[in-house]
């Protein structure tokens, strides 16, 4: 049995240990906006918050979130996840949309750290998310344009 | 209200077509709510109570846009305010939804607006005048004085308004209008404005449901073994261990492989590693990537079959001189970062599949075949795509026959979730085919190109599919578009195609023939407009006719846009490229910088003519797409095959994608046109290869002959 | 999926660590060498054969992030040192890493992974480094962390991220010979003076 927290939401599940976290979400909890790219921590579109930090939940077993706060992207909440997925909307980020809920939460995680980023910034925090539509112009776009509305 | 009351004429626009068309509202149930809606005067429109305004999208949403420019289309016309727009998918109906450029159900070629351009408005004209006729009727004024802006219908002199919503009992009644007015440009309210994307809100808070979203009970998820070589087929299976993981259910053979089917992902991955499968390798491709080359080599050499000619190149005898180059393109795989996948429900005869489905004509028909039932007994809900860039448009139906298979062969009714891991797609072929170009110019003394002759050789995409019947006989236009049908003015010109055949399955990568096409000729004409002491800008102008005005105009609009001053200037290096591609115009500047001897892209600039800018944001974002895509392919991917045959890629660790860190700025201009609107998905991609090739090669003298730049040379 | 072939692959894979112990020689290898001061170097020399080896390197960067593999590649995705040598905000060492190897799910291959999977300073980067001068840059404890000679001993032959070096998952070739001879190693060369090679 693994006991963590999803959402805020306790579980306890008897599930093999090697699972990866991913496919408890999606197979198992059916939150299915953490997606599948890679498996193999290449593309970031798997990343969820593992006690409040980025982590990509296909190389992360199951057995590794005993006792952990998992939020994805259906559970986000607070002021920068807010103004990030208000720029996304406002610039028209996404494209196919398949990346687009990692971008997001690599994104809040760097406004939580970094309020105000430089390029450089975003380059080396949003190194591991691949978007194979190519919208990077505008989510750099969209980090800046957050990053300011969370000035005030 | 009774459906068979919904059931109307419709007046299928495109070239002047009518076709009477009715909607079997049946078919749209998997659809959603909108499906049930009051008010559904055709089969692309469902107005609610609730005001909204629901649009059947007949192309696949793929991040190219189509739920929002086709909708734009149907908005225009309608009168509605953008806020109480929505989209779905429809679903496969041959009858209905067709590609009027195809004939059949499909998305590709960039013609998702072009196609749908005259029929989405017209939708869109015809159920304004049933709303206006219904307030006519209820209000008791006649219909001209009707007034409909931003989603309400108004009769100025009564004072009586009304929403959508409470008009569409009575619209439901009025008869369909054959040819409702159509409006002109000038009175555009939607088109041409950045209106903001209707999958913009569920692509950024997790709900957008995709294939692999779906769920359904009882459901089973089944990866498929395929064979290590194309070609190769199973010889034995040995499925002990794989039935001993916890969650496995069954293992069966397929025409594709063996199918592992487990109760959960993470279980039918454990089960498929367990396998042990032996494979017959009789009528496998064995050849390596390097064996392959040299067979293209070898077919350019000897001058392929001549499939475009103009004047002749013989007779230019005494050139001043001669410039000949050899170029190399890869095996590219698409991969859509959602890969293949695929649901299928069987349930007493009939079938019910619900997935990012490119090609629906053809997937409905390969299904029914293969499980054989009625096509009408087969069910095709589309959905939202993770990407496609042609990968999801298959004449072979490939994926379709797949999932049919593998519910056939459960030997019982069922849901069941076909998944292709990242490895599965790396190494599962249907890639841009691996192609050689030799260039070979005479120019004169007086800067003159007197003979332009490129021979292409590759394996043709439609030969072996369903749509091979189009070709008639002809040779794959698909193969060599783009190195024929230039603009360009020279004494005499041959185009030549050598046809490789090959086990190694093929398909369209975004902008198809012109992803190499365009590096090789827009690449050899600079060295060759270099060699001539010409810029690339000027040079290329010389070179076009009169007539060509659209070609000219972003050409000068990109020279405009990126100051350009020749090839070089600051320690950067520029370079130029123009294609046409899919009836768009579009010609790109790169800014390249040395980094390390290697080269960093810091800028482009883009200017697209695709005809009336229905929605300019849309545009601009296809072209930055584009441009990334492309980049990321000429910088990094290669499929390559080992001596023996096997791919030796299988993940983005070693077919790297373009990283944020990678992305230049864009800056994108579109041009003004009345002329009716063509594509944007994939006309972005082509001129960026040769604009970078001919930027690095200004600042660097290295000329990139074969692709990717960053990876080692394949001698 | 395997492969009859990958089974035997597979096999040849299982064997390896017999075959890498014969990589690295115990102390007694070197008694011969009478001279404490040479013996000293020479055991030091032969400690780098574990200090050199990519298991180690490839996190021991003198500049910028990690290197990947037997030929230390850049890093794939591209990762940044950062500020606490554990990456960026946003993307940190633990965004991917855990505290163990982690196998696939869907390849062959494994993340790799342990406690405080992070780099080693920048003082102690040793690519590209002599070993003489990695040898003065693991005695000064100015570089190393603060660490007498001792401590270094205790590190070498029981720290768990130095051990990873000989356990590193699926895909990847574990360091020469065992952490125990390298504790050894140490040991005796630490009893000899800890000289360093020329």
């Amino acid at each position: 049995m693994t006991k963590f927290q999803v959402n805020g939401r306790d579980y306890d599940l008897d599930i093999d240990p090697d699972t990866p976290l991913l496919w408890v979400l999606r197979d198992e909890l059916r939150l299915t906006g953490t997606k599948f790219g890679c498996g193999v921590a290449q593309c970031g579109a798997c990343t969820v918050m593992l006690d409040g930090v980025p982590r990509r939940s296909c190389v992360t077993p199951i057995s590794a979130v005993e006792g952990s706060e998992v939020t994805t992207i259906e559970g986000m909440e607070g002021p920068e996840i807010t103004a990030v997925q208000a720029a996304w909307n406002e610039i028209d980020v996404p494209q196919c949309g398949w990346c687009q809920s990692g971008q997001i939460m690599s994104a809040t995680a760097l406004l939580q750290q970094v309020p105000s980023p430089t390029d450089d910034d975003i380059n080396n925090a949003m190194a591991g998310n691949i978007c194979r539509c190519a919208t990077y112009v505008r989510i750099r776009q969209a980090i800046h344009a957050a990053a300011k509305t969370l000035e005030g | 209200m009774n459906v068979s009351t919904t059931r109307r004429g419709f007046l299928a626009g495109g070239a002047g077509l009518m076709i009477a068309l009715s909607l079997p509202m049946g078919r749209a149930r998997a659809q959603g709510a909108a499906a049930t809606a009051p008010f559904a005067p055709n089969a692309f429109i469902r107005i609610g109570t609730d005001d909204l305004v629901t649009v059947m999208i007949k192309h696949i949403e793929m991040g190219q846009g189509p739920y929002t420019g086709l909708s734009t289309l149907v908005a225009e016309e309608l009168d509605a305010d953008w806020s109480q727009m929505r989209a779905e998918g429809a679903p496969a109906d041959a009858k209905l939804y067709a590609n009027l450029a195809f004939g059949a159900q499909g998305t590709g070629g960039s013609t998702a607006m072009a196609n749908s351009y005259m029929q989405m408005r017209k939708a869109g004209a015809a159920a304004r005048a049933m709303l206006v006729a219904a307030a006519a009727a209820e209000w008791g004024v006649p219909a001209e004085e009707i007034t409909v802006k931003a989603g309400v219908v108004a009769h100025e002199a009564s004072g009586k308004t009304s929403g959508f919503g409470a008009l569409t009992e009575a619209a439901a009644k009025q008869a369909v209008p054959e040819d409702p007015p159509l409006k002109t440009a000038k009175d555009f309210v939607l088109i041409g404005k950045d209106l903001p994307r209707l999958d913009t809100k569920s692509k950024t808070d997790g709900t957008a449901i995709f294939t692999m979203d779906v769920y359904r009970d009882g459901m089973l998820t089944v990866l498929v073994a395929h064979p290590p070589k194309f070609g190769a087929k199973v010889k034995s299976v040995d499925d002990k261990a794989a039935l001993a993981v916890k969650g496995v259910e069954m293992v069966r053979p397929i025409s594709s492989g063996v199918a592992v089917y487990a109760t959960n992902t993470y279980a039918a991955m454990k089960g498929r590693e367990a396998l042990v499968v032996e494979w017959d390798d009789a009528g496998a491709e064995t050849r390596g990537t390097d064996e392959i080359y040299a067979s293209l080599a070898q077919m350019v050499a000897e001058g392929g079959k001549t499939v475009e000619e103009q004047g002749d190149i013989a007779a230019v005898t005494n050139p001043a001189q001669v410039i000949e180059a050899e170029f190399r393109f890869p095996y590219l795989a698409h991969a859509p970062l959602e890969p293949l996948d695929a649901v299928i429900e069987t349930k007493g005869g009939k079938a019910e599949m619900w997935y990012g489905c490119q090609f629906p004509t053809f997937d409905h028909m390969a299904v029914a075949t293969t499980l054989g039932i009625p096509i009408e007994d087969v069910s095709i809900n589309v959905l939202m795509a993770g990407g496609s860039f042609g990968r999801r448009a298959q004449g072979s139906s490939h994926l379709a026959i797949e999932a049919a298979e593998i519910a056939k062969a459960a030997g019982r009714d069922g849901a069941f979730k076909l998944v292709w891991t990242r490895e599965d797609d790396l190494k599962g072929g249907y890639y841009r085919p691996i192609t050689v170009h030799k260039l070979r110019a005479g120019i004169s003394d007086d800067g003159k190109i007197l003979s332009w002759e490129n021979v292409v050789a590759n394996q043709s995409i439609l030969t072996g599919t369903p749509m091979a019947a189009m070709l008639k006989g002809a040779p794959d236009s698909t193969s060599f578009e783009g190195s024929s049908g230039l603009p360009y003015q020279f004494g005499a010109r041959r185009i030549g195609w050598g046809q490789m055949e090959s086990p190694v399955s093929v398909l369209w990568w975004r902008s198809v023939g012109h992803t190499h096409t365009a590096y090789a000729v827009e690449a050899f004409l600079d060295e060759v407009l270099e060699a001539m002491g010409k810029d690339s800008i000027a040079g290329r102008l010389e070179l076009l006719p009169p007539e060509a005005t659209r070609e000219r105009g972003v050409i000068e609009k990109v020279a405009e846009i990126s100051g350009w001053t020749g090839r070089t200037r600051d320690g950067k290096g520029y370079g130029m490229a123009y294609t046409k591609s899919f009836d768009t115009y579009v010609a790109e500047v790169v800014e390249v910088e040395d980094r390390g001897g290697k080269p960093h892209v810091t800028k482009v600039w883009c200017a697209v003519d695709c005809g009336v800018a229905v929605n300019p944001d849309v545009i601009r974002a296809q072209m930055e797409g584009g441009i990334g895509y492309a980049l990321s392919a000429v910088l990094h991917s290669k499929i390559t095959m080992a001596p023996g045959g096997e791919v030796e890629q299988s993940n983005f660790h070693d077919y790297p994608m373009l990283r944020i860190s990678e992305m230049p700025e864009v800056e994108v201009a579109i041009i003004q046109s009345d002329a009716d609107p063509t594509g944007v998905g994939e006309p972005g991609v082509p001129p960026l290869g040769p604009a970078l090739a001919n930027a690095w090669r200004a600042l660097s003298g290295q000329k990139q002959h074969q692709l990717p730049f960053l990876a080692g040379v394949i001698s | 999926m395997k492969h009859l072939t990958v089974m035997l692959v597979a096999g040849l894979i299982a064997a390896s660590p017999v075959l890498a112990q014969d990589g690295l020689n115990g102390p007694d290898a070197f008694a011969n060498i009478t001279d404490q001061t040479e013996r000293s170097a020479a055991l030091f020399q032969e400690m780098g054969k574990v200090l050199t080896h990519p298991r180690c390197l490839n996190c021991h960067t003198v500049t910028g992030g990690p290197t990947q593999g037997d030929d230390m590649h850049a890093h794939e995705p591209p990762v940044v040192r950062g500020d606490a040598d554990f990456g960026a905000p946003g993307m940190n060492c633990n965004t991917c890493h855990g505290t163990t190897n982690v196998g696939f799910s869907t390849e062959k291959g494994s993340i790799p992974g342990h406690d405080s999977w992070m780099l080693a300073p920048v003082s102690m980067g040793w690519q590209g480094v002599s070993l003489g001068e990695i040898c003065a840059q693991i005695k000064d404890p100015a570089r190393n962390g603060d660490r007498t000679l001792e401590d270094l001993y205790e590190h070498h032959a029981h720290d768990g991220l130095v051990g990873w070096g000989w356990d590193p998952g699926e895909g990847r070739k574990p360091a020469p010979g065992s952490q125990e001879i390298f504790g050894q190693l140490t040991r005796a060369w630490i009893d000899t003076g800890a000289a360093c090679p020329g």
